[in-house]
């Protein structure tokens, strides 16, 4: 987008009419408009309406608390991965979520939220977290079956983004997309292994697998008809497809991968349908979902204990950081004074 | 983001006697350190820590990985070993503690393994490739030890105080490492004065005490590379081993 000074103008202008405010607003709004519709990426500087700014902001630092709650069911299995090259793999996929955290918590710093800020009110319950994640991850084979369907699930979600409007998030979205499909593919590699090992082995892969079907297919939020930010942000182009289109394209992708994982999915109703093109599949249990989403779902609180736990045992850390980056920065100037 | 080496081969077992068993010595170490550090994950005490810890832990895993296949096959060394059978010194498994605590153990182990790898580099010994790949890695979590000791033991009164007590709990390990190890092909005593020497000068630019506690105990003095360890090392190895021992002759 070009016309990035609309934004540094309204600061700058001198007092006016009224009704030229009006008019100088809706050259903007225009300007913002025909960005958007010619498929170009709004910018940090760009002027924006105040509502797009707060869909973003609500929408990336989501995503970003998504990453940092994620690591935790992961990391439950860190120290009892059955191999070092496991173990390794695990070590590297929860570090990338970390990062992802980094640039997801950066993006929203362009929209001018701090990290401290969003930190706080996922502290506080004032901001989500992807309720996939107040699942617990009970054996071994949750990290393949959160590999393969959440991380699945999260690439069908996000490849969309890579295109979003907005351009920081576009451009983590990117990067996000790139390492998630290694995830993806560790998780899928990790079930086979397990669904071609021994008896006891494949059991704890469809158990995992069981588990995990319905939560995932949740992850793509409620039915387009009851998702209450989706129109605006498909007309923003932050969003580009709809949930139930995203849900029926990963249905699609899961199915015939089960298949070859020799593993089956939950769902009696699972099948292809010739006419559709697609696979038809049951109903959701939406009322698990609005429960989970409400705060009873079997880790709910532990997550968020644990959240708060590590911010406020690392708080003398970060006040030391501070303490010691503020002495160096300030002895040049003590010295000059 | 480090890479994950995702190969299966594994080569066939390159050293015996001696310096096989100063390989596993030296692999025993990463791969402890780099379970301690695998604990933080997601409690870390800010978001670049988390991914700064888990990269010093993939380095160490990465290391353990090449000198546990040197002596063998790398999943039967970690997973089926009993704890008196692991040669790591005592000092990697002692408990996280509180960050402080972590770094004092970071600073203490890197700045020993940074010296002992360049030593092993310039050589021209089995481990000497390995070394030398190492060696930078090690730099680099040296650099972050050193780093955060200066942040800690200037930041604030609270941070003085726990990077203080943190290196005083700790010197009691720092013996260790410089015990005579067979089949090494290094005098590791030969450097000790230079890992002294590099611990003051950050300890002091860090406005901390150099402890003057010993820095060995009855038992403790290369009490670990005999396989004596700590009562903490038995949990950890639990933890670490019960899976793999739950489904004897799987595959992962």
């Amino acid at each position: 987008m070009t016309a990035g000074t609309a934004g540094t103008a309204m600061t700058a202008r001198a007092p006016g009419t009224d009704a030229a405010d009006a008019a100088a607003q809706a050259a903007r709004e225009a300007v913002f408009d025909a960005a958007v519709a010619a498929d170009e990426r709004i910018e940090p500087r760009d002027w924006m309406p105040e509502a797009y700014r707060a869909t973003l902001v609500r929408q990336i630092a989501q995503h970003a608390h998504s990453e940092i709650i994620g690591m935790q069911p992961e990391a439950n299995w860190i120290t009892r991965a059955p191999s070092l090259r496991r173990k390794a793999i695990l070590m590297a996929k929860v570090q990338d979520e970390a990062g992802h955290g980094l640039y997801l918590y950066s993006a929203a710093e362009t929209l001018g939220v701090s990290r401290d800020e969003l930190l706080d009110k996922l502290h506080t319950g004032r901001q989500k977290y992807s309720s996939i994640f107040n699942y617990p991850t009970l054996t071994w084979a949750d990290v393949g079956a959160i590999g393969w369907l959440v991380d699945g699930a999260a690439i069908t979600n996000q490849v969309p983004l890579c295109r979003c409007s907005y351009g920081p998030y576009a451009r983590a979205m990117v990067r996000v997309c790139k390492e998630e499909s290694f995830h993806q593919r560790q998780g899928y590699e990790a079930l086979l292994a397990l669904s071609r090992g021994t008896e006891a082995q494949h059991a704890m892969a469809q158990d995992a697998v069981n588990r995990w079907w319905w939560p995932s297919l949740m992850m793509f939020g409620p039915p387009d008809d009851e998702s209450a930010h989706s129109a605006r942000s498909m007309a923003w182009k932050i969003k580009r497809h709809s949930n139930d289109e995203l849900r029926q394209r990963f249905v699609d992708i899961a199915a015939p991968q089960a298949e070859a994982l020799g593993l089956t999915l939950p769902d009696p109703d699972l099948k292809w349908n010739e006419e559709r093109g697609h696979h038809d599949f049951g109903p959701i249990d939406w009322t698990e979902f609005r429960d989970v989403l409400k705060g009873n779902g079997p880790c709910n609180e532990q997550r968020i204990t644990q959240r708060r736990r590590a911010h406020e045992d690392g708080t003398w850390v970060r006040e030391a950081a501070a303490a010691h980056a503020r002495k160096h920065t300030a002895q040049p100037g003590e010295a000059q004074a | 983001m480090t890479g994950t080496d995702t190969t299966t081969a594994r080569p066939a077992p390159a050293l015996g006697g001696a310096p096989a068993r100063a390989a596993l010595a030296l692999g025993d170490d990463a791969l402890v350190l780099a379970q301690r550090l695998g604990e933080w994950a997601g409690g870390a005490p800010v978001l670049e820590e988390e991914v700064a810890l888990a990269n010093i832990a993939l380095d160490l895993l990465g290391q353990a990985r090449v000198l546990l296949s040197l002596t063998g096959d790398e999943d039967e060394l970690a997973f089926l070993r009993e704890e008196r059978a692991f040669l790591n010194l005592q000092l990697v498994e002692q408990p996280n503690g509180d960050f402080a605590h972590t770094i004092a153990r970071q600073l203490y182990f890197s700045t020993y393994q940074h010296l002992l790898y360049a030593e092993l580099a310039a050589g021209d010994g089995p481990l000497a490739g390995l070394a030398a790949k190492a060696v930078k890695e090690v730099a680099y979590h040296r650099d972050h030890a050193e780093q955060w000791t200066l942040r800690l033991g200037d930041g604030t009164d609270e941070s003085h105080h726990r990077m203080g007590t943190a290196c005083d709990a700790l010197w009691r390990y720092t013996g260790e490492p410089f015990q005579p190890v067979d089949g090494l092909g290094t005098d590791t005593a030969a450097f000790e004065p230079a890992w002294l020497d590099s611990v003051t000068a950050v300890l002091t630019r860090a406005g901390l005490t150099v402890p003057d506690g010993p820095r060995t105990g009855a038992w403790a003095a290369g009490a670990g590379r005999q396989g004596l360890h700590t009562e903490h090392f038995g949990r950890m190895l639990a933890e670490m081993q019960h899976l793999h021992r739950s489904h004897p002759g799987a595959t992962w």
